[in-house]
């Protein structure tokens, strides 16, 4: 990674924030228990970061165990994130 | 798989994750906004199985069936009340697995090149940053996921006193300088691999002070402020790796977090330093609450109230978590159905510190069945209460208090509340007349217009449901 690329990373993070409060401040009071479990298995994306580590070869093994360790709780964070938000959801979909 | 199809893959999630948090604009678009958003991590994950640096898939195997066996049993069995405890755990989680990342991400690079070949992390400027985000992350991660055990531990009552560490916020101060401090160390030179562990322990240190002293009333500013770092975690992690998809999710998901913090605070008038480091500002005067409530309050029996709701037009009820904790939500949807099968028009308004986090309330009444057309926030709901016949106060007190519109000196002053006084009649379904968070007398149950029904929420909702039924 050069500085360059590391500039165009940093853009994007920036960008990023703006969009968020541009997508949040639209979601209604309503649905902000479900916007925080659903935005919290969102987070969860650090499993992609776990996954390498867990599965890295060369590294020895504490890089695996700490990547272990990383895969579980981020898919922990995942799907149990996922799977309540669409519980909630439902429930506000019946009529 | 070759890195450029990967990061268009990681481009399609981040795309798939936006396009999930614009359908929670609307309850009728969530559900599938929800769906995109699990169908962009699904691809993430799967790109990233496929990426030639993963070799072994043991660790991986185990630790996707081991998360998704108790994160799945968790989203199934978790009740709705305790939903606050569920997300706290949840961003407990992601802060954890953001700081497992940077710890191995670190170790990796560092047996990738031994010291005398230069910066394993970059040349320059570009290693500093990497190094910068390990230390970051770490710390992020480490204050996430203890502060969010002691929340959990909080909201589920494990732990029921507000304690802080000896020296307060001066020794959490000092906790953070010096961690950030070890950062700055690591930074400059990157072998010091025992900085980074100062780093992990001090962070999870903070997590524990920060939030111990935190009161019960004050954990939602709490959980969504967590839920910003938890995304705020991942971001950092994105830094590390050099990842796109991680730092838009992670900036998108802190975001959220902070918005939902200010809209707490602003919900209780307190600035968010003074929630996580003062204390609630206690009265100049004990407020004498028998001088405002002597030979003043009526009560009434749910028989009494029922026939004022056979007249009613219109009535609002006004849930706070005391109803939840009777378990009175299901009585009221029955006591909603009886008020509209003979014509009135039933509403909730529901203050934004209704339930233990933001929005709680409303999924505790859409669990009941109340459509959610009918849960007005505080904006809509306050002009509706001068045409309102029967405002039905269950299980919130604070949030009521007239004395935040009208007693300059009082420490609510200013709170943004429910104008529940300028209903016609007004009925609190309440255990007693002891205060609520905020430890102040409550004016509103002194008013000529408003009824006590003393007891169990319940019972006394049923009770009304029973005597309306019998009265048709």
């Amino acid at each position: 990674m050069d500085l360059d690329a590391l500039v165009m990373l940093l853009s994007l993070f920036v960008l990023s924030l703006f969009l968020g409060v541009e997508l949040i401040t639209k979601v209604p009071p309503t649905l902000h228990t479900p916007l925080m479990s659903g935005t919290n298995a969102i987070s969860g994306i650090t499993l992609v970061g776990a996954l390498i580590a867990a599965g890295s070869g060369a590294h020895g093994t504490l890089v695996n165990l700490l990547g272990f360790a990383a895969v579980t709780l981020a898919t922990l964070n995942v799907v149990g994130g996922y799977l309540v938000t669409n519980r909630m959801l439902a429930m506000f979909k019946r009529k | 798989m070759h890195p450029t199809l990967v990061n268009l893959v990681y481009l399609a999630a981040a795309v798939l994750f936006i396009l999930g948090i614009k359908g929670l604009a609307r309850p009728r678009t969530a559900v599938q906004g929800n769906l995109l958003s699990a169908v962009g991590m699904l691809l993430a994950v799967l790109v990233t199985l496929l990426d030639k640096q993963i070799v072994r898939y043991e660790y991986i195997v185990a630790g996707v069936l081991l998360g998704s066996a108790i994160g799945t049993t968790m989203a199934i069995k978790v009740r709705m009340t305790a939903m606050p405890q569920m997300v706290a755990l949840l961003n407990g989680f992601g802060g954890g697995a953001s700081l497992a990342v940077a710890l191995a991400e670190y170790v990796a690079r560092m047996g990738e090149a031994p010291a005398a070949m230069g910066n394993p992390f970059g040349p320059g400027a570009v290693g500093m940053v990497a190094l910068a985000a390990i230390g970051l992350t770490a710390l992020i991660g480490g204050v996430t996921l203890t502060g969010s055990l002691v929340a959990f531990a909080k909201l589920q009552e494990l732990l029921k006193k507000d304690r802080s560490l000896p020296g307060g916020t001066w020794a959490n101060g000092l906790v953070a300088a010096v961690a950030v401090l070890a950062v700055a160390g690591l930074v400059l030179d990157p072998n010091q691999g025992e900085l980074l562990l100062a780093v992990t322990l001090l962070a999870l240190v903070l997590g524990f002070g920060l939030v111990l002293p935190i009161g019960g009333a004050d954990m939602p500013v709490v959980i969504a402020l967590l839920n910003s770092y938890s995304g705020l975690a991942a971001a950092m992690a994105g830094f590390i790796l050099g990842n796109m998809v991680l730092i838009v999710a992670g900036s998108l998901v802190g975001t959220s977090g902070l918005i939902l913090t200010r809209i707490m605070c602003a919900a209780m008038n307190r600035s968010l330093p003074n929630v996580l480091f003062g204390k609630m500002a206690e009265g100049a005067e004990a407020i004498d609450a028998d001088a405002i409530y002597a030979g003043k309050v009526k009560s009434a029996s749910p028989e009494e109230v029922a026939m004022m709701l056979e007249t009613a037009k219109r009535v609002m009820i006004v849930p706070g978590y005391g109803m939840a904790m009777a378990q009175a939500q299901h009585a009221v949807r029955e006591l909603m159905d009886t008020l509209e099968a003979r014509g009135c028009e039933v509403l909730f308004a529901i203050h934004p510190v209704a339930g233990r986090m933001p929005g709680h309330m409303n999924v505790l009444l859409a669990e009941a069945e109340v459509p959610y057309e009918k849960l007005l926030e505080m904006e809509r709901a306050n002009p509706l209460f001068e045409e309102t016949d029967v405002a039905i106060v269950i299980g919130a007190n604070d949030v009521t208090n007239p004395m935040a519109r009208e007693d300059k000196g009082s420490p609510i002053y200013g709170m943004p509340i429910l104008n529940v006084d300028r209903a016609k009649t007004v009925v609190v379904i309440k255990r007693s007349l002891s205060p609520g968070f905020a430890g102040l007398p409550n004016p509103l149950f002194a008013r000529d217009n408003t009824y006590m029904v003393f007891g169990d929420g319940k019972k006394a909702v049923l009770d009304m449901v029973a005597a309306l039924e019998s009265a048709s």
